[in-house]
């Protein structure tokens, strides 16, 4: 993919600089990762810069290997792809039916998946902050993230989104 | 700010007809948000100023999208139109975009 880092800045602030989105992704799930990660892919396409604080679980987004096996759950998800009753989600294998479907009807959509996502985020410039805190308290170790990852405390998230126009919670 | 939206290629059928004029065309057909936005601001950053960006869609986001990209972005949108479930919009890039 071409370098997005290319895209001009939006004078669309009046002190000229190009609009800012923080967001903290706190959830290691795929329907937790997904709007974390079209979000920063949109505000890039914008022309803003974007930082994401991945912190408790929402590290596993950027977790080397976790990434790939992100997973929607049945239990006290209501809205879960199944239409089965709540109490069906603590069924032993409805997590992993419910991640199939998830995962089907995005490939039917031809959306892509979380590492191409996290690949946009990468060439767009967005600063992925790994909580250092969450790694030490997990014992996550900084070769065990993807490539280009800030590892940083919440002190280096704010001081970034001090600045941000758009802040969220993901 | 010149931006003039055309709403039905019957109107625009004048000097300025506004039918395929663009410098590159960019098929989102059966694309979901965030990715025809994303492709078309990606296909953007290889205009030169001046030059204009035809996009067909089938997101029906994409009419609420298409002129947020173009505000965010300092474009010229200079038509969106939708017809049988198909948007098409047309981007000029007047400045560094």
């Amino acid at each position: 993919m071409s370098a997005l880092a290319a895209l001009g800045a939006v004078p669309a602030r009046a002190d000229g600089r190009a609009r800012r989105l923080a967001m903290v992704a706190s959830k290691g799930t795929l329907d937790g990762a997904y709007p974390a990660l079209i979000l920063a892919a949109t505000a890039v396409s914008l022309g803003w810069e974007v930082g994401i604080f991945f912190t408790f679980y929402g590290l596993d987004i950027i977790h080397r290997k976790k990434h790939r096996k992100l997973k929607v759950p049945s239990l006290g998800n209501p809205a879960m792809p199944v239409p089965l009753p709540s109490l069906v989600g603590v069924l032993p294998g409805m997590t992993a039916v419910a991640t199939w479907m998830m995962k089907r009807w995005m490939k039917r959509s031809r959306m892509l998946d979380v590492g191409q996502f996290l690949d946009i985020a990468r060439e767009g410039g967005v600063r992925l902050f790994a909580c250092s805190t969450t790694m030490g308290v997990m014992g996550v170790r900084a070769e065990d993230l993807v490539e280009g990852v800030d590892i940083a405390g919440a002190t280096a998230f704010l001081d970034f989104a001090a600045d941000a126009d758009v802040s969220l919670f993901v | 700010m010149s931006e003039r939206i055309t709403q039905t290629r019957g109107a625009a059928a004048g000097a300025q007809a506004e039918t395929s004029v663009a410098d590159a065309e960019l098929d989102c057909r059966g694309l979901l948000c965030p990715l025809p936005v994303y492709q078309a601001s990606r296909a953007i950053d290889r205009l030169l100023p001046g030059q204009a960006l035809r996009v067909v869609c089938t997101d029906p986001g994409s009419l609420a999208d298409f002129p947020a990209l173009a505000r965010q972005r300092g474009l010229a949108l200079l038509s969106a139109e939708e017809r049988d479930g198909v948007q098409v919009f047309r981007l000029r890039k007047d400045g560094d975009g």
